[in-house]
């Protein structure tokens, strides 16, 4: 069966922006939603064979009714002669068979519908995916053309100006500016070279803009970032999440529960016929029999089985998905997603996360007696080589001061930045200017052979206690003083860690600074905890520690030596920015590389469950008003008719009735299927107050109003 | 652990708690009931002065005369039997059953309808209990109501006083525990035996 | 009218005084906190488990546990069995009983074995007195301690301790809990006119008609009669049970008797709460069975109270429905026994179920269905807490967080295990034997009343057997091959299913991680989560038997109503 609605002009469902207060969000890439609905519509047909119906058991069930009523439709007497007119049981039987097949199309419509959408995010991504021509480095240093997809994981490959990156790989020699706007929507060239932790990977599908690199395959075909996601967001790679798990096992029990009430159902009210036919003779035994032909039983159990959640389980499912790339995270599964959810615990960086990345230098202090010009003069040549936001910023304070180089900047040689050292600066003729934590630096004046004085420490504190970031300065064995490296929060963080802490979720900002500069800026910025003067092994104790005591943790990264915290943490968010190691070791990949992320990801992964767990309810509060709408009046020769509290018009119309409700709850639900339950950061109690109050005791009042509705409407007798 | 062990373990256990609680526990509490309570260990019966068992205090017995206090209809006749005529052998064991009807059986309507003809015939004022058969078939009482309504009829029949007859019904009513729990009754069989007593 | 009220609400109150009292001393007996008798019971103790061949009992993981269960329990299964064929060669046979058909024998010792008691027999005239008191009287603690033995497993399972050791506990329940009171139990019923002897019964003429001779049957009743309502066995000495005045001859024999059968089910959510220390909670949670009693104890003394209308006007005014009840009983009592003893699966009845009127036979049917309110004998507990798993997956998803329960998440493995022991069991084993019967009505079903109320024998009756219950709709003739064989089924499910899904779900969730409390964590002792379980119990236990309902009780009400 083929629907073509081609001929209406494309339908063109608005873009959802991701929500969240940073002003600083890039934007996503595109996604073409055009002919979503079509393709839908003739997917939900295609998803009517067995092969494909059997894998959901609480539709596949629906779909066997349906076959059994079309038989029924066809032979009413097929299960037993029914002492009624034909011609009626055929027209209820045919009715119910309509709906019974059109439950059955909603409900694959709603997975294709979530399927579509996966669709064509997956599509915007593989836009990128083309085959293109690799020159694969062999062995003996010649270079081949070769498909991209004939490279395997560990090949070397040259790309120049103007090529396409064939694969996932990482740099290993070159710089070249890359062009990553088709895949993070970055529009700004990104400066790739090796070695360095940052700016080492790239990408399949973005293009290099100048120079030219050699780099190293680091994924199969098929197996990258993309491809991963591309095959998640579409629902084919989806494996089911525990939850999701859980779910199916109660719902596949609570249909068989029903399963067994409406089998035994039968011979009960064959009794019962009996009995009326002793008390109230055979005609009315009759009537009743035929109340309770086989068509209406398994319209009873299609009202009765949980088809309202388990028809939009999978959508719920491949939506949770669409929602984090439409986010522009690229999830490696759908449990990593859940467990955003349940974080306990986020550990952030403080640099980038919850500041902005540079922090300036505002003010020079010096001491040991030196002059604030003298002071100036040491820290702008100690800086003149610090190619770090930080170190042009003190290079941009130093000269507004006044200062001057005393030497000439070739004869320089700058000291880089390490993590074991926490220094930086340069020799020049055989002046050593340092800069670093106050700590090193001290050690540093001790041993060559300098003394420490007192107000050195007192300018440490000095800045510390406003928040400040102390550097200190020195020139050989002589310091100089402390600059203060002011730190700017990132606006609106505090109100998100509030919201957070009202959800239960703990934040611990891990800093390089010292404590109190630490304390300062965890308390401006609203965090529970710090780690400060934290190493990279910090990171990793810190999220042992959490999990030591059964909480769930998160987390960002983006250099190799965060790989094992990344891959220790439930959640490791990687930036894309960040190394192959961290992105290989993390579970979650952020294009825009925006650590602030994650916590739009906690408030994904528990809408995600939310969204199931709310339907649930909702499905089976229904059943309470199905009972009440079929039962009594089905079984009103029993004299139970005053049981029909919604004074429905007929056995007839009731069943009707309730089935028609039955199936048209699946696409009026779609929508808060895909979009997911609306999330606010509440207390577990007050959230299940409110979800109860919607969607429990809704769920109890909403069928009952709406088949009586339907009941009215209907022009059954 | 083999299985033979399990098993084993089993076995033992089952039959350590066996001798404990099938054995020992029964026979002692029958060695103090016989000892500390010999009158109700024994079925708190009731002898004439002859020594010969009457009845029992807690079970009730058939009376349709006159001359007694009605007692409620039974299934099973208060298990009596008449010894030369007892297939089924009540009189080997003692039996107890109710009639298990509906309120919807049809013969329980007939039945109800029959025994409340016949207390009229005899003019007695049907009360529920008179109507409606017991749950043991042994229920010793009647509602102080059921004995009222007969007074009048057992005094004319033995030519008493109904004021005496109602002292006796009185004193042969057994109130609620603590005032509280359980409803009054009547004791028909000991009233009957007070009322024969007071002939002798 | 007022004074049944009262009887009814002071009864009530009795329990509720209890609980906490006996679930304190129960938490101490399994936590190994000194107790009163320890002096006693130490060295009995340790001389049972030396003679069971375990000197010091370790720790058993779920799976070891339900096997000690199964095995101790089928070796028991046995010895009754055998008790009950060899019984005319075995001593304390004053009544010269002979062997019963082999199928009764069989239906009766799993009847015993499985706490349920369901008698397909009369007491005084199939069994000798020593089947009665050395098989049967057997059973009623080993089945009880059984109960109470899996509860404290589940408990301790919950709250995330060691699961223990199955024969430790069995033997602690009995030494520690069952036959201290028993033995004091026993003497009050005693003194209060229960008969304790081996002698046979008595036969004499009767006072009227002397041609007409009186059989009174005797036995061992007192020690029977307590363990049989302490530990939610039921199973009458006589053939009607608590309903015969040597069983329970007077207002205060029945008080005991309705305090004893609610006692420990109702005690032992505080146990709970001793354990996880966190007696708000457990008093919470009992607000749900009790709650749900109260409204059946309302609705069946409603009904009882006003009576059969037919009959009523026959009598010219309203009458309370006495057929089947006893005088010294009344409506209040008989209501008050009915709707406990169908709550707590022990069984016994004061009066004859089946003679109640329609909405009585509704309550009971619907206790049977939940087995929650406060239920059988340490598996109503374990019943309970496994609805509020299924509560709290279902709410633990509405919050956005995986499910947990006292810290412990709430995963697949739970939910199979929660919903196949809780939704699954109960329709497998009621349902479907009943679709059977009713299919071949004629031939099988031995449905001694008509109408709508043969439904409810039928239902009622497997309603029973699945539930561990074993009280009846006692017209039914279930004497028969069919019955004694499919209840028997039923029986088994219905007991040992849940058992070992109980264990497994305890060992499952002692060892999981536990996951702190935060403002995110779903609080499952506040009256929003309580309501919200309530809410699940009557949806998911109830609703599945709505149909069964409708065309038994609630059909028979309208009838009723009717004046049909």
């Amino acid at each position: 069966m083929s629907v073509d609605l081609s001929s209406k002009p494309p339908f063109r469902v608005p873009r959802r922006v991701p929500q969240g207060p940073r002003d600083t969000r890039r934007h996503t890439p595109k996604t073409d939603f055009r002919g979503l609905y079509p393709r839908a519509i003739k997917a939900a047909f295609l998803k009517l064979d067995p092969r494909v119906a059997v894998k959901h058991p609480v539709m596949f069930v629906v779909w066997l009714g349906t076959i059994i009523t079309f038989l029924v439709t066809i032979n009413p007497n097929l299960f037993g002669t029914i002492q009624a007119d034909i011609s009626q049981q055929r027209i209820l039987n045919g009715t119910i068979t309509f709906v019974l097949f059109f439950t059955v199309v909603f409900a694959n419509f709603a997975e294709a519908i979530a399927e579509g959408r996966g669709k064509a995010q997956a599509d915007s991504l593989r836009t990128t995916r083309s085959d293109t021509m690799a020159r694969k480095v062999m062995a003996d240093g010649s270079i081949q053309e070769v498909s991209s997809t004939d490279l395997r994981r560990g090949d070397h490959v040259k790309v120049i100006a103007g090529d396409m990156i064939p694969a996932d790989g990482e740099v290993i020699q070159g710089i070249a500016s890359v062009d990553e706007s088709a895949i993070t929507g970055e529009s700004a060239p990104v400066l790739k070279q090796p070695g360095t932790d940052i700016m080492s990977s790239v990408m399949a599908g973005t293009r290099i803009l100048s120079d030219e690199l050699l780099l190293r395959i680091t994924h199969d075909p098929g197996q990258g970032f993309i491809d991963r996601m591309i095959a998640l967001v579409e629902g084919a790679a989806r494996t089911k999440t525990p939850n999701e798990i859980a779910l199916t096992v109660l719902l596949a029990v609570l249909t068989q529960v029903f399963l067994i009430v409406i089998a035994t159902l039968s011979p009960i009210a064959n009794y019962i016929a009996n009995v009326l036919a002793n008390t109230s003779g055979a005609t009315v035994a009759n009537e009743f029999r035929a109340g309770v032909s086989v068509a209406v039983l398994i319209s009873l159990l299609v009202a009765l089985i949980p088809t309202t959640i388990g028809g939009l389980l999978s959508a719920i499912g491949i939506a949770g998905m669409d929602r984090v790339a439409q986010f522009n995270v690229i999830a490696t599964s759908g449990r990593a997603v859940e467990a955003c959810g349940d974080v306990n615990t986020l550990v952030l960086d403080k640099t980038g996360t919850i500041t902005l990345g540079n922090r300036l230098a505002d003010e020079l202090i010096p001491v040991n007696g030196h002059t604030v010009e003298e002071m100036a003069n040491v820290c702008l040549a100690a800086s003149v080589f610090d190619e770090t936001p930080e170190g042009r910023s003190i290079v941009a304070l130093a000269e507004k001061l006044g200062a001057t180089l005393d030497f000439d900047r070739t004869m320089g040689k700058g000291v880089e930045f390490s993590a074991r050292t926490r220094m930086s600066g340069t020799d020049v003729a055989g002046q050593e200017y340092r800069k670093g934590a106050v700590d090193s630096i001290k050690g540093f004046v001790r041993s060559r052979g300098g003394t420490v004085p007192d107000t050195l420490d007192a300018a440490y504190e000095h800045v510390s206690r406003r928040g400040g970031t102390p550097l200190a300065v020195c020139k050989g064995s002589d310091v100089y003083g402390i600059i203060h490296l002011k730190d700017i929060i990132k606006p609106g963080l505090r109100e998100r860690f509030d919201q957070l802490r009202r959800m239960g979720v703990k934040t611990v900002m891990l800093t390089g600074d010292n404590r109190i500069t630490a304390s300062v800026i965890a308390q401006e910025a609203g965090v529970d905890d710090f780690i400060a003067e934290a190493t990279p092994e910090d990171k990793i104790d810190v999220i042992r520690r959490e999990q030591a005591e059964g909480k769930l943790v998160a987390m960002t990264g983006d250099g190799t030596n965060d790989a094992p915290a990344l891959a220790q943490a439930n959640v490791g968010l990687a930036m894309n920015s960040g190394t192959q190691a961290a992105k290989e070791a993390a579970n979650m990949v952020d294009l825009d590389s925006d650590p602030t992320k994650l916590i739009d990801l906690v408030t994904i992964g528990k809408q995600l469950l939310i969204t199931r767990g709310a339907l649930t309810t909702f499905s089976v509060a229904n059943d309470i008003a199905k009972y009440f709408a079929i039962i009594p009046t089905i079984f009103a020769a029993a004299g139970i008719g005053s049981l029909n509290i919604m004074g429905l018009k007929s056995a007839e119309s009731a069943i009707v009735s309730a089935l028609i409700y039955n199936a048209l709850i699946i696409p009026a639900l779609i929508p808060l299927a895909l979009k997911g339950v609306r999330f606010r950061p509440l207390t577990a109690d007050q959230l299940l107050r409110r979800n109860i109050f919607i969607y429990g005791l809704g769920g109890m009042i909403t069928p009952f109003i709406a088949i009586k509705v339907i009941d009215i409407l209907l022009p059954l007798p | 652990m083999s299985f033979a062990r399990e098993v084993g373990r089993a076995v033992r256990f089952t039959l350590v708690l066996w001798v404990l609680t099938a054995l020992v526990y029964p026979l002692v509490m029958v060695a103090i009931g016989q000892i500390v309570f010999p009158f109700q260990a024994n079925g708190s019966l009731l002898s004439n002065a002859q020594g010969q068992v009457v009845g029992s205090a807690l079970i009730g017995q058939p009376f349709t005369s006159d001359r007694y206090f009605h007692s409620r209809p039974s299934t099973t006749r208060y298990s009596t039997a008449d010894p030369s005529h007892d297939a089924a052998g009540i009189l080997n064991t003692g039996v107890s059953g109710a009639s298990n009807w509906a309120p919807t059986n049809p013969e329980l309507r007939r039945r109800v309808r029959d025994t409340a003809a016949e207390l009229q015939r005899v003019g007695i004022q049907p009360t529920a209990d008179l109507l409606y058969r017991s749950g043991s078939s042994l229920d010793p009482h009647i509602t102080p109501e059921a004995a009222r309504a007969q007074i009048a009829r057992v005094a004319a029949a033995r030519g008493l006083p109904a004021n005496q007859v109602e002292i006796l019904m009185a004193q042969n009513t057994e109130g609620r525990f603590l005032g509280i729990f359980g409803e009054p009754g009547v004791n028909v069989l000991r009233l009957n035996l007070a009322l024969d007593a007071i002939k002798h | 009218m007022l004074q049944g009220w009262i009887q009814i609400a002071f009864t009530l109150l009795i329990v509720v005084v209890i609980s906490p009292v006996l679930g304190s001393y129960i938490a101490d007996v399994f936590l190994a906190r000194p107790t009163i008798l320890d002096a006693v019971l130490h060295p009995l103790e340790r001389v049972i488990l030396r003679w069971g061949g375990m000197n010091t009992p370790g720790p058993m993981s779920g799976w070891q546990y339900a096997r000690a269960v199964l095995a101790s329990n089928f070796a028991m299964l046995i010895v009754v069995y055998l008790i009950l064929m060899l019984q005319g060669v075995l001593p304390f046979n004053p009544t010269e009983r002979g062997t019963p058909s082999w199928h009764l024998a069989l239906h009766t010792a799993i009847s015993f074995v499985t706490n349920t008691n369901q008698q397909h027999y009369a007491g005084e005239t199939t069994f000798s007195y020593f089947s009665q008191f050395a098989a049967l009287g057997f059973t009623m603690f080993t089945s009880a301690a059984t109960g109470i033995a899996v509860a404290i497993a589940f408990i301790r399972g919950l709250t995330g301790r060691p699961l223990g050791n199955f024969y430790s506990d069995m033997v602690q329940a009995i030494t520690r809990i069952l036959l201290p009171l028993s033995v004091v139990g026993a003497v009050v019923l005693m003194a209060a006119g229960v008969p304790e002897t081996l002698a046979g019964p008595v036969v004499f003429p009767s006072l009227e008609d002397p041609s007409l001779s009186q059989a009174i049957a005797r036995g061992p009743v007192a020690h029977f009669e307590i363990i049989k309502v302490l530990g939610e066995n039921g199973g009458g000495f006589f053939s009607t049970n608590s309903a015969h005045p040597f069983e329970n001859p007077n207002g205060w024999t029945n008080l005991i008797q309705l305090v004893a059968i609610l006692s420990i089910p109702s005690s032992l959510i505080m146990t709970y709460g001793f354990f996880a220390n966190n007696l708000r909670q457990a008093w919470l949670v009992y607000t749900i069975p009790l709650t749900i009693l109260i409204g059946l104890l309302v609705i069946t003394a409603t009904g009882e109270y006003q009576g059969n209308p037919e009959v009523n006007a026959l009598l010219g005014g309203q009458a309370p429905n006495l057929e089947g009840k006893e005088v010294r009983f009344g409506w209040a009592q008989s209501a008050l026994y009915a709707v406990f003893t169908t709550a707590s699966m022990c069984g016994a009845v004061n009066s004859m179920h089946d003679s109640f009127l329609p909405s009585g036979g509704f309550a009971m049917l619907f206790n049977m269905f939940l087995q929650i309110v406060f239920g059988g004998q340490g598996t109503g507990t374990a019943y309970l807490f496994a609805y509020l798993i299924l509560a709290v997956f279902v709410t633990g998803l509405m919050v956005g967080r995986t499910p947990e329960f006292l810290g412990r998440k709430i995963e697949k493995r739970e939910v199979v295990l929660a919903s196949l022991l809780i939704l699954l069991v109960h329709p497998i084993a009621i349902l479907i034997p009943a679709g059977i019967t009713l299919a071949f009505s004629t031939q099988l079903a031995g449905i001694s009343n008509p109408g709508f109320h043969g439904l409810s024998q039928v239902i009622y009756e497997y309603a029973s057997a699945a539930a561990n219950n074993g009280s009846g709709f006692e017209g039914l003739d279930s004497t028969t091959l069919w019955w004694n064989l499919s209840t028997s089924v039923s029986l088994l499910a219905g007991r040992y299913i849940p058992i070992v899904a109980l264990l497994l779900l305890a060992d499952s969730l002692s060892h999981k991680q536990p996951v702190p409390l935060t403002a995110g964590t779903l609080r499952t002792d506040t009256g929003l989560f309580v309501g919200v379980t309530a809410g699940v119990i009557l949806i998911l236990g109830a609703l599945t038997f709505f149909p069964a309902l409708a065309l038994g009780p609630i059909a028979e009400a309208f009838q009723i109503a009717g004046g049909g």
